[in-house]
């Protein structure tokens, strides 16, 4: 797994790669982490490059969608999110927590 | 039937994935199938690490994974402590982001993603066969 983190006026994009599982997990959720601990919360997370996520992830997820809707300072958006991931999100009941957008420019425009 | 063992350690996650898509790829299942027999064999293999094995070194967990006509079976063994499957409710997945529950998803997920999941604590430790019909 591998993580970058671009920001912007506005937000932070950050792009996931490779694959997130339990042993990955800890380190996706610190990233998430490290932009709240600067007061970065609304998000934008370029899912393009990863090729899996289990429970453990969406687990990070959940967590910094909590931290950063807290007092309406901001969110965590997706982009780009792998069909599989998608399916797997769905059937986690994920997907009406988190708004989507196709393309990174769209989701970064959203803020 | 071979049998595997793997360290019961998060570091041999992917091998257990690999191992899982190679024998379904083999066996005719489809991408979307093979995504969710890797998603499900996961969540129980972390699951026996992080529960049947917590606070324990040195474990293993021995998985066989197997074409038997149109299904694929996959059994995986520990030696830990035994787990009420049956226990672990479904997560309420309607309810709004400040009540959502992370616990019992990844059971909820084995569930959902596999035909059948069977859960028994015998006499050579605990064993979980999840089977999937290839469609």
């Amino acid at each position: 797994m591998e993580i970058t983190n671009q920001e912007f006026k506005h937000c932070d994009l950050i792009a996931v790669k490779g694959r997130v599982d339990s042993a990955t997990a800890p380190q996706f959720a610190k990233a998430l982490e490290t932009a709240n601990n600067s007061s970065r919360f609304k998000i934008v997370l370029d899912m393009n490059e990863l090729e899996y996520m289990s429970s453990a992830g969406f687990r990070a997820l959940l967590a910094a969608q909590r931290n950063c809707k807290r007092y309406n300072r901001g969110e965590v958006v997706l982009a780009r999110v792998p069909v599989r991931i998608r399916e797997a999100l769905e059937l986690a009941g994920f997907t009406e927590l988190f708004k989507m957008f196709d393309d990174p420019v769209t989701a970064v425009g959203h803020f | 039937m071979p049998a595997y063992t793997f360290p019961a350690s998060f570091d041999y996650l992917d091998e257990i994935r690999e191992l899982v898509a190679e024998t379904a790829r083999a066996g005719g299942f489809s991408e979307k199938a093979i995504y969710s027999l890797q998603l499900a064999a996961d969540e129980a293999a972390s699951n026996i690490i992080e529960h049947a094995y917590e606070g324990i070194s040195n474990a293993s967990i021995y998985l066989t994974c197997d074409i038997n006509g149109e299904e694929i079976v996959i059994t995986m063994l520990d030696k830990g402590t035994p787990f009420d499957f049956s226990a672990v409710k479904e997560p309420n997945l309607t309810s709004d982001l400040s009540e959502r529950q992370i616990g019992g998803l990844g059971v909820y997920l084995m569930r959902k993603l596999m035909d059948k999941v069977n859960y028994e604590t015998t006499r050579a430790g605990n064993l979980l066969t999840m089977t999937k019909r290839r469609v």
